[in-house]
């Protein structure tokens, strides 16, 4: 957001997600889940923007909305320049080389009866790539850039290993180089091990193409590895945005204290008390009114029953949602009781 | 019998792999053969009548004749040669009516499954209306109006037999929707028409195709009782059904002639449905080892 929006590479404004949960009945309307409530974002060209949040806060469906692979309820993105809610789907089909995606599940995110080569080639050829002599050679290089060889190309998905079976998934979201990436879960269906590889991956291929990157985990430690900007979701909402290091350094809302504060140190001498956050996370089907994060907050206000706390810009760059910045009565936020491993040693 | 089949194997190595899929795969081409082929070879006519050479038991029996191997009828025709062309009319019409209601049942199930709204709404409760209506009274009562052909009774049985492909294949399509790499294809741009016939189909056809083997026996048993009800093809063209049905008036003097009909369809129907036991399993990913 330091950027003017005619710079930014992607841009939601206001996006909104409502499902309905069964059809009711003939007294009673169909229940809703606000998945993604009035999320506003924007990324950078070449820039990773990391989004963040327990199960069920309505990431997954913002990275797919993001894609527009499915209808938001309400809201726009802007995609360089052009609305995507507003194409037509010829429109949006031209639109979607310069966009792709990357699931969690390696497993599931390839067709099993395809070979590598077709699986690769597919958006080459629905986009109508060159000869097929020309796209074997884009399909061949794509795989070279994420560390597998020609010597895969006939191979079926069942042959390759959870690591290898996602390269072959960024394989293909990179064979058309788009300007966008979406990570879903990229890394969370794979061993630890491997997953620095591909966060590396990641990351190499981002200096080399200058792709704009959206990850959405809810592994903190990869997010930190690897994003520029970070973006905090609870129950469908922004609750803190800014700076990666920023944000893990210094958290301001009391949801990504808490959310950073349950981070595993590994530490000899042990840790401070964490700040645990109570109870359960809310039923999003009956999201508790006014701020989200009230039921379970330390520092919940009567205010925060009420009225939901605007997400405003706290510092150059950083923006958050919670009554305590802006309330002028309001007692000042408490220091952090831990301001991540760069300084564990100024607290006794 | 080759080698037990492994997890990585194709399909068609587990179904050869399969002891009883190759029984049935055997059986039903030596019926195959029988009734399209044999015929030719024998040369036999299916209707000359002989009054001279009456309900002749089969050649193991006493009086028994070699130049009728199964008896002959009411009529002193052979028995053996009209079980055989008997036989291509019940297989005509199981196959006919599988290849028109799969055809059926796969494009709207597909329309149902991949559109879903109020596309899938409409050719599903048009499917339960088919569902709920009586089966035999429709055929009757059309076949009562067009009068009993090889066409009518095909479309007839293909008419009332559709949905059970169309609810198997919504469902299949339904379940590979939502698959990760469909969601994969949809963010490419992929078209829809490609995307139902690289990623979609493959998962749907194989349990039609093993739905089509156990239907087909059916159908083979419906046109029998529509024969022996005498609402099917017309005489003097042999059926298995009619051939049941004019050998039940000679049971306790002859009873080779409603016997032998009946071993054939039990045969044929037993045949088909080893084979779709043997497809089943062979298209099963939980198989692991196999029962070879």
């Amino acid at each position: 957001m330091t950027d003017g929006p005619a710079k930014m590479l992607l841009t939601a404004t206001g996006l909104t997600k409502r499902f309905q949960i069964g059809s009711g009945s003939l007294f009673r309307p169909p229940r809703q889940v606000h998945a993604v409530d009035g999320v506003s974002l924007s990324l950078a060209a070449g820039e990773t923007l990391g989004i963040v949040g327990e199960s069920g806060c309505g990431k997954s469906t913002l990275s797919r909305l993001l894609m527009r692979l499915i209808e938001p309820t309400s809201g726009t993105i802007s995609f360089r320049g052009e609305d995507l809610t507003r194409l037509s789907p010829a429109e949006l089909r031209g639109v979607r080389r310069h966009m792709q995606i990357v699931f969690q599940d390696p497993f599931g995110s390839l067709n099993p009866r395809m070979t590598v080569r077709q699986i690769v080639d597919e958006p080459l050829r629905v986009h109508g790539q060159g000869s097929r002599a020309d796209r074997d050679a884009r399909i061949v290089e794509a795989l070279q850039v994420v560390g597998l060889g020609a010597h895969v190309l006939d191979r079926h998905p069942h042959e390759f290993s959870g690591g290898q079976r996602q390269r072959i998934g960024i394989a293909r979201a990179m064979v058309l180089n788009p300007a966008l990436l979406v990570g879903d879960e990229p890394v969370s269906a794979l061993d630890v091990s491997v997953r620095a590889q591909i966060l590396n991956l990641l990351r190499r291929i981002q200096s080399e193409t200058g792709v704009g990157l959206v990850i959405v985990s809810h592994d903190l430690g990869a997010i930190r590895y690897i994003c520029h900007r970070v973006a905090v979701m609870y129950l469908g909402r922004v609750v803190e945005e800014g700076p990666v290091e920023q944000i893990f350094r210094d958290p301001q809302h009391p949801y990504t204290r808490t959310l950073i504060s349950a981070v595993p140190v590994p530490r000899v001498t042990g840790r401070g008390p964490r700040l645990a956050v109570q109870g359960e996370i809310p039923s999003p089907l009956a999201p508790p009114p006014g701020c989200h994060f009230h039921t379970r907050c330390p520092f919940a206000m009567p205010v925060c029953r009420q009225i939901a706390p605007a997400l405003a810009e706290i510092a150059r760059g950083r923006r958050s949602a919670c009554h305590l910045h802006t309330q002028p009565g309001a007692a000042p936020i408490p220091p952090s009781p831990r301001t991540g491993p760069a300084g564990p040693s100024t607290r006794a | 019998m080759q080698q037990a089949p492994r997890p990585g194997d194709s399909w068609r190595r587990r179904f050869w792999a399969h002891r009883s899929a190759v029984i049935g795969g055997g059986l039903f081409a030596a019926i195959l053969f029988g009734c399209f082929v044999l015929p030719m070879l024998l040369g036999t006519n299916p209707t000359a009548t002989s009054l001279l050479h009456r309900f002749e038991p089969p050649v193991w029996m006493e009086d028994g004749a070699l130049a009728n191997p199964l008896g002959t009828d009411n009529l002193g025709r052979d028995l053996l040669i009209r079980i055989l062309v008997g036989g291509q009319v019940s297989l005509m019409v199981a196959l006919a009516t599988v290849t028109v209601a799969v055809t059926v049942g796969l494009i709207l199930g597909t329309l149902a499954g991949y559109f879903g709204g109020w596309v899938d709404t409409i050719i599903m409760r048009v499917g339960d209306l088919f569902l709920a209506y009586p089966f035999m009274l429709l055929t009757i009562s059309v076949i009562a109006i067009l009068g009993p052909s090889l066409i009518v009774i095909v479309l007839v049985l293909a008419l009332s037999d559709w949905v059970t492909y169309a609810r198997t294949v919504r469902g299949s399509v339904l379940s590979a929707r939502e698959r990760e790499y469909v969601a994969a294809a949809r963010s490419i741009g992929t078209p829809d028409l490609q995307i139902l016939r690289l990623h979609i189909l493959p998962n749907v056809l194989s349990p039609v195709l093993v739905l089509a083997t156990v239907r087909a026996a059916n159908y083979i048993i419906w046109e029998s009782g529509l024969s022996f009800l005498g609402m099917g093809v017309p005489p003097p063209t042999p059926t298995w059904g009619m051939l049941l049905a004019e050998g039940r008036d000679f049971i306790l003097d002859a009873w080779w002639l409603a016997t032998l009909p009946g071993i054939a369809i039990m045969l044929t129907i037993l045949s088909i449905n080893l084979i779709g036991d043997g497809l089943r399993d062979a298209f099963d990913p939980r198989l692991k080892g196999g029962r070879a």
